[in-house]
């Protein structure tokens, strides 16, 4: 540092540690490169390219006959998810998916908004304790315990026999397609536990676009002549969206690549999670399982699409 | 009959009374200011007419209907809020037609009716831009088209010029003034500035403490103060003490004298000591302590200047002397003869 003015120097007895920190301070560029390049070698190693590596492989096929990988790029693969039975694996996974989220967010708005405009104080923190302890616990012991909730012989059966209303569950249990034994091998069942596991993921971001939005924003509009359903319609829905889209995202696509629920509880029907790891583990076809797992990138992928095109970020 | 009228309305949230027991009468079509310090119930009092607030106590009548069961939708009043609440998802056109769209007008109707709006508040071509792309003027502008696009009735403003600068805020008050003369809408304009409530308003209302301490013209707010609050919030006017004031004319009551109307001279009924100086420009603020009260002059620049620690002699003309009789009831309610 011999070019800089010794009077406005602090002197010869700047410790190591000041003088990169000087440096840096000199060299913005320098001090971002440091701080940026391990994330970025982190998200484009580990996350992308390994992401890249899964693309690549749902571009081969296999061999049925060795089970053997080929190695040339065919749409062949892809051909096969469009098979009856792949393609109805697709199909529920992207039903349950979307009623999952649409329950999930119907749910979450009121909770998110009641959060964000009325719970003040101590009633925040337990408010947010509530929402985010169970997310502490063990996925899995959740999951056992809704196996529990909803089996045969469990919870839920006492509960409807003792207001005797047995009858009415053996009717929904008869329902084609939403029904089945127990509530805990039905589609309901699979519904009711990724509803519960996820609607955390839902109310956090909700409540975060709730927050800032404005309470004489809202005032303005009841001002102005409407009524609460028209304010919430107009302004309050609008203004929210960026974070219902937010939290559809992670209720979206952890509902499609989820396999350990589907197991647990619900059908013998497979899920595209369930696919992608019967045919990379048992079955060894890796190509199909890759080809799998781009299903889920690819709706997400429209689906954002569509949501911008819809105007849904507008309000960011 | 009374654009807005208050009859012993409170407001109590638990032990806090932001408005107490306040009675008052508002004019059709007058500008009237709601004034005071912060936290003295003013803001509350036009939150209760717009609806956003439900009175403890009293009765509420607009137009002489009474509105404790109506909710703000169903009011024929409108707000300008403090922060514009412009919706940030809706263009200013959308924004100035909310209204509209709410009363089930038509698209093309609506949008025509929204930009004769911005014309009126010089904003015509505005139409398609977005909130954030405007500067502070002329989004309190959008407000302002946005609730009189309605035709309402009274409208209220909440601070409206509280977020711009001196030159916009003295440019907007004269618009403001204009427009209010032009439409004939009654006016009901919050402030805690109180060179914006006598420049703007027909007739001031002083809060203090969620009551209102004295209604009347700016010209009597400001030269006949009533109460020693008032004269010192109002028109930073110096308020005499009781036995200053005895002693120097033996009535027994505070008094407030302006401060441009105190002069220096060789001898005079005060003694007093300079305690600080300032340059203003067109005057000079000077501070004195006289016989412990804290008083101020303003001289104007051609007299001669005292220094600090000087010992001086005040004088004035004695129509200056503002004697506030009414202050035996000092903070009791005055609402009793307040009418339009």
């Amino acid at each position: 540092m011999a070019d800089t003015h010794p009077s406005a120097q602090a002197g010869p007895s700047e410790g190591l540690l000041t003088r990169v920190s000087d440096t840096l301070w000199r060299r913005p560029t320098l001090l971002l490169l440091i701080l940026l390049t391990p994330p970025a070698l982190w998200l484009g190693i580990i996350y992308l390219g390994s992401l890249f590596a899964l693309l690549l492989q749902s571009f081969f096929s296999i061999d049925h006959f060795t089970g053997l990988i080929n190695h040339e790029i065919t749409l062949a693969t892809y051909a096969e998810l469009f098979t009856p039975a792949n393609f109805d694996i697709i199909r529920r996974t992207v039903g349950m998916a979307t009623i999952v989220t649409l329950a999930s967010a119907v749910i979450a708005f009121p909770i998110a908004y009641y959060a964000a405009r009325y719970a003040k104080g101590a009633w925040r923190a337990i408010f947010y304790l509530g929402i985010m302890m169970p997310l502490w616990s063990s996925y899995l012991v959740k999951v056992y315990a809704w196996k529990l909730i909803l089996a045969k012989e469990g919870i839920l059966t006492w509960i409807f026999e003792w207001l005797h209303l047995t009858w009415l569950l053996d009717a929904y249990l008869a329902l084609p397609v939403i029904g089945g034994n127990s509530l805990s091998v039905s589609p309901t069942g699979t519904f009711l536990v990724f509803v519960y596991v996820w609607l955390p993921y839902m109310v956090l971001p909700i409540q975060a676009a709730l927050e800032r939005v404005p309470g004489s924003m809202l005032e303005a509009s009841g001002d102005l002549g409407a009524t609460p359903a028209q304010t919430f319609r107009h302004v309050l829905l609008p203004l929210a969206l960026p974070g219902v889209i937010a939290g559809s995202i992670f209720t979206f696509s952890l509902t499609l690549g989820d396999y350990i629920i589907p197991q647990i509880i619900g059908t013998s029907r497979l899920f595209i999670g369930q696919a992608v790891y019967q045919h990379q583990g048992i079955a060894g076809n890796i190509p199909l399982a890759a080809a799998f797992a781009v299903v889920p990138i690819v709706i997400m992928g429209v689906y954002l699409w569509i949501a911008k095109r819809m105007g849904a970020f507008d309000a960011l | 009959m009374p654009a807005v009228s208050f009859d012993h309305v409170s407001r109590h949230f638990g032990a806090v009374k932001a408005v107490d027991d306040v009675i008052l009468d508002i004019a059709e079509g007058e500008f009237f200011a709601m004034l005071g310090p912060s936290g003295s119930g003013k803001t509350t009092c036009l939150r209760l007419i717009a609806g956003f607030e439900r009175p403890t106590g009293g009765d509420i009548r607009i137009f002489g209907a009474p509105v404790a069961d109506l909710p703000p939708y169903k009011r024929q009043v409108n707000t300008v809020f403090q922060d514009y609440a412009l919706f940030p998802h809706l263009n200013v056109r959308d924004n100035v037609a909310y209204g509209l769209m709410i009363a089930g007008r038509g698209k093309r109707e609506r949008h025509a009716e929204a930009e004769a709006a911005l014309e009126m508040v010089r904003l015509g071509g505005y139409g398609s831009r977005k909130p954030s792309e405007l500067s502070g003027g002329q989004r309190q502008r959008v407000a302002l088209a946005r609730a009189l696009v309605n035709k309402p009735r009274v409208l209220l403003l909440d601070e409206p010029l509280g977020a711009l600068d001196l030159k916009l805020r003295e440019q907007m008050q004269e618009e403001l003034k204009t427009l209010q003369r032009q439409l004939g809408i009654t006016f009901v304009f919050v402030t805690h500035d109180q060179g914006e409530a006598l420049s703007m308003a027909d007739r001031v209302a002083v809060f203090n403490d969620g009551k209102i301490i004295q209604v009347g013209s700016p010209e009597d707010i400001y030269f006949r103060p009533e109460v020693p609050f008032v004269a010192d919030f109002v028109g930073s006017s110096n308020v005499l003490p009781e036995a200053l004031v005895a002693r120097l004319t033996g009535e027994t009551c505070p008094a407030a004298i302006r401060p441009e109307r105190l002069r220096l001279a060789p001898e005079g009924p005060l003694k007093a000591r300079v305690t600080g100086l300032s340059f203003l420009g067109l005057s000079t603020r000077v501070s004195f302590d006289a016989e412990g009260t804290r008083l101020t002059a303003l001289l104007p620049q051609d007299v001669a200047r005292p220094r600090e620690g000087d010992e001086v002699a005040l004088t004035w003309a004695p129509e200056d002397l503002h004697l506030m009789r009414a202050s035996e009831r000092a903070g009791q309610q005055v609402g009793q003869r307040v009418g339009a």
